[in-house]
């Protein structure tokens, strides 16, 4: 190393250090306000960028398939037990309450109502969300998005949008299935292993159940779908630097769709049951 | 003929860090800018800010009276169609192979029939010299072959403003030599205002009209090809020598107490010496069967009406570019 000089020559590159611009750096406890703000912000997007011809219907179609073809299957595999662990413990309690003949109706009300909605977005967050963060997480790193929005081309109408509109069409269409698999095998259980009789749980069934039960339903499911897309898409546009980042995002992406979902779901319930009167009262 | 790219004072920062401030310049329609520059001055955050995907925190960037930093998004959206912008890694579409990639743009902004999107991409194909490769993925051919196809897509929607970031990075001389070569084709043959990013000194030599370059985020200059080329500037001289001694140090600048050191220790003589005045190679020229390059023309009416504001060692340069063949074309 050469001798460090007494006296710094007098004009230097080091005189124009630039003045950097006065930017009040931003404060970290507002950074989940910004996050969610952005998360809105993309939601509002979405649903304008719907209406924008000329719609993806090649992708739409293939994002279906894609989102229907990775949840059908465990859909349908979680809803058989899941049917069955209602009817059995709702059967146990009412037996001791006395009420066995409403067995049907509550379990029902159960599935229809509140598990299915949540098992069909749990899977389609899961499964589908997944990949569809992942999907644009790299697509996003590699500059395709970047490339495509250079070409005049919205990432979010050629993208997004058909990925969020699959999500909510399968859960929409999901919620039927794993409804009516849920509540043959909670019949099944309930008939065959709880002795219950077939006439009683269809009789309770048609007595506590009615049609805006599953409205309700598949409101839910519709709004999960939308939220388990936006949240999937938001990640994967976001991704944190790196092939890491992607990895991190799609982690998140299900860790804050999940939570967002019960979330909802405690809100839509509540008003449901402030404003559909219980069958009967 | 392209368009002018007109740019003022755009200052972009990402959190505390500064990449640039106040850089004003103004691409003239139609003609090859240079952006020269150390690696990490922000070169790409610079041609990412000129298309509107990162937004500075001050300035303008006006094209045909649109502001890529602050119009409406829906403006910067249809003006992007006048661009093609050839990323330095050509960031293809993964999953598509090369022949869809380049139809990409004409099947999204064009009503064309697949036979004619065929011939189009076909041709573009050929140009980029891909011939028998439209069929395979980008994850199944080598880097070069990449930023070819990128610069094939680029081009596929006969853009107005060319934006090439790199072209030459992962390529070898040769191939170089021959995307330089291309470059000016195009320029001759679709007249495209085009901005080449680059730290490669035979393209900033050859192909250019204009040049500037960026160093400790400032624009240290921007004009005529010339002007740069013959700048006695410590920055310019020393990385046009690519020389270890001068303001450049290993990470962006060095500090006062290193330059002095270097000076002390006799590398300032060696300074001196280079900077004996440098010889300005010629301009490459398009190959021949090539219409004549409108934009040399009107570059040189504009060169020689600024001449008096130039730099005495640029005026000769110019001058001796000029004469050869007076009053016709130079060689």
């Amino acid at each position: 190393m050469p001798v460090v000089p007494p006296e710094p020559p007098p004009a230097g590159v080091t005189d124009t250090a630039p003045k950097t611009p006065e930017h009040q750096p931003p404060s970290r406890l507002l950074a989940p306000l910004r996050e969610t703000g952005k998360l809105f912000s993309l939601a509002a997007t979405v649903s304008r960028e719907v209406f924008r011809r000329p719609f993806q219907v090649r992708e739409f179609i293939e994002q279906f398939w894609f989102v229907a073809s990775v949840t059908i299957l465990p859909a349908a595999l979680v809803s058989i037990p899941f049917g069955a662990v209602i009817a059995l413990q709702v059967g146990s309690l009412t037996q001791q309450l006395g009420a066995q003949s409403f067995t049907g109706g509550a379990s029902v009300l159960a599935v229809i109502q509140q598990a299915s909605p949540i098992i069909v977005a749990l899977l389609i967050s899961g499964a589908a969300g997944s990949a569809i963060c992942a999907d644009l997480g790299s697509r996003k790193i590699r500059e395709e998005l970047d490339a495509m929005e250079v070409m005049g081309v919205s990432p979010i109408q050629r993208l997004v949008v058909p990925r969020v509109l699959a999500t909510m069409l399968v859960a929409v269409l999901l919620n039927g299935l794993v409804s009516v698999v849920g509540t043959l095998g909670g019949y099944f259980f309930n008939v065959i292993l709880q002795h219950g009789t077939p006439g009683a749980y269809l009789a309770s069934f048609s007595a506590l159940a009615q049609l805006p039960d599953l409205y309700i339903s598949e409101v839910k499911a519709l709004i999960f779908g939308f939220i388990a897309g936006i949240v999937a898409a938001y990640r994967g546009l976001n991704p944190r630097g790196g092939p890491k980042g992607v990895g991190d995002a799609v982690n998140q992406s299900v860790v804050i769709t999940f939570m967002l979902l019960f979330f909802v779901n405690t809100v839509l319930t509540a008003i449901y049951l402030q404003i559909v009167p219980a069958k009967g009262s | 003929m392209g368009i002018e790219v007109v740019v003022e004072g755009l200052t972009k920062s990402f959190g505390k860090q500064n990449i640039w401030q106040d850089v004003t310049l103004t691409l003239p329609a139609g003609e090859v800018s240079v952006m020269l520059g150390p690696s990490g001055t922000g070169k790409t955050v610079f041609l990412k800010s000129i298309i509107g995907l990162l937004k500075p925190e001050h300035g303008r960037v006006l094209i045909n009276g649109v502001d890529m930093v602050n119009s409406p998004e829906r403006e910067i959206m249809e003006t992007r169609k006048l661009f093609g912008l050839m990323f330095q890694d050509g960031a293809l579409f993964g999953s598509m192979s090369l022949f869809d990639n380049i139809a990409f743009p004409l099947r999204e902004h064009t009503r064309k029939k697949e036979s004619e999107i065929r011939r189009i991409v076909m041709e573009r194909i050929d140009i980029v010299g891909l011939l028998g490769a439209e069929d395979k993925l980008p994850g199944e051919i080598s880097g070069g072959m990449r930023k070819r196809a990128g610069l094939a897509r680029a081009l596929v929607l006969d853009p107005q403003i060319i934006l090439c970031d790199e072209p030459d990075s992962g390529l070898d001389p040769v191939r170089t030599a021959y995307i330089s070569q291309l470059l000016i084709d195009l320029n001759a043959q679709i007249d495209a205002t085009m901005l080449i990013v680059t730290h490669n000194l035979d393209i900033a030599a050859t192909v250019p009209d204009n040049m500037g370059m960026l160093f400790c985020r400032n624009l240290v200059t921007f004009g005529p090809r010339e002007v740069l080329l013959t700048s006695d500037m410590p920055v310019v001289s020393q990385f046009l020598a690519g020389r270890r001694e001068g303001p450049i140090g290993m990470a962006e600048e060095k500090d006062a107490a290193t330059l002095a050191a270097e000076e002390m220790n006799g590398y300032g003589v060696g300074i001196s010496s280079a900077n004996a005045p440098r010889t300005v190679v010629p301009q490459l020229e398009p190959s021949p069967g090539m219409p004549v390059r409108q934009a040399a023309l009107r570059r040189r009416e504009r060169v020689l009406s600024m001449m008096g504001q130039l730099p005495e060692a640029a005026r000769t340069a110019i001058m001796k570019s000029y004469t050869p063949a007076a009053g016709g074309e130079r060689l």
